[in-house]
């Protein structure tokens, strides 16, 4: 049964990529490219309209537990660290050249030639490394 | 700057599937869909719900497809440049592992339970995205 809302959870999440056009690198870039004249507000209105109903469900977890798990996660952590400043940065370096954040790199898979399979073959290299550098960082 | 209300209802619209589908795998599976956090998830050796995981991704990658079959494929414009496609393909993988976070962990699920962590990474991965855009992508030619 978790499986099975696994796969509508992600099946929902890449619907709305589609519909709001965040899977097209060119409208991304268009809002982050401040400075062109042509500034595209559209991946705003995509970040506000998918808080709202995160946030009415972080209220929800205040009591009880999940319906089909024990637990809800644990409290954020509230650690500042150079690790997080300095991945966050280099996330921002990746997505201002490209255009394509992890989500919209899978959910762009069906819908375009090779350019999102390397980049989604080349993100999952980047992911490994870090993956190994944690392992031996902790 | 354009604005193009269709564009933007479109793009609500999306965003409140998105945060629905975040909803939803709270409320019932207990997990963050930060979509970083469930991709780095599966190729790690030590992962214990690489089942849940993979169907994630399986919808994330497959409804879009459907779409494309039954509706009508979205055009997508995304640079030609291999070099640059490879680069950016290694720093958003690299990052968001080491950020423990990206667009979705940190931009949705983070920012809407005001986690301050979240927030400053955000703040940054903005910022530094919007220089890169404006100031480096037209001189690497993207």
């Amino acid at each position: 049964m978790r499986i099975a809302i696994a796969l509508l959870a992600g099946a929902i999440f890449g619907l709305g990529l589609t519909i709001s056009d965040m899977v097209n690198p060119a409208r991304v870039l268009a809002f982050l490219d401040v400075a062109g004249g042509a500034w595209d507000p559209t991946l705003a209105f995509v970040m506000g309209g998918a808080i709202l109903p995160m946030a009415v469900a972080w209220r929800l977890t205040h009591t009880g537990t999940p319906f089909l798990a024990t637990k809800f996660p644990g409290p954020a952590s509230r650690v500042i660290d150079a690790r997080l400043v300095g991945g966050a940065a280099l996330f921002g370096l990746g997505w201002g050249l490209v255009g394509l954040c992890p989500g919209p790199a899978l959910a762009v898979l069906s819908l375009d030639g090779w350019p999102a399979w390397l980049f989604a073959a080349a993100m999952l290299g980047g992911m490994m490394l870090a993956n190994l550098l944690n392992r031996r960082g902790s | 700057m354009i604005f193009n209300l269709t564009d933007v209802l479109m793009g609500l619209a999306g965003g409140l599937l998105i945060g629905a589908a975040a909803a939803l795998l709270l409320l019932a599976n207990g997990k963050i869909a930060g979509i970083s956090g469930i991709v780095s998830r599966t190729v790690r050796q030590a992962s214990n719900d690489r089942p849940e995981t993979i169907a994630f991704i399986a919808g994330l990658i497959g409804a879009p497809a459907l779409y494309g079959l039954l509706v009508a494929p979205p055009d997508i414009s995304i640079t030609q440049n291999p070099a640059l496609i490879v680069a950016g393909g290694i720093i958003v993988g690299l990052g968001t592992v080491l950020g423990n976070g990206c667009t979705s962990g940190h931009g949705v699920c983070g920012v809407s339970r005001l986690s301050m962590r979240s927030i400053i990474a955000v703040c940054v991965f903005m910022a530094v995205a919007v220089l890169t855009t404006v100031f480096l992508r037209p001189v690497v030619g993207g």
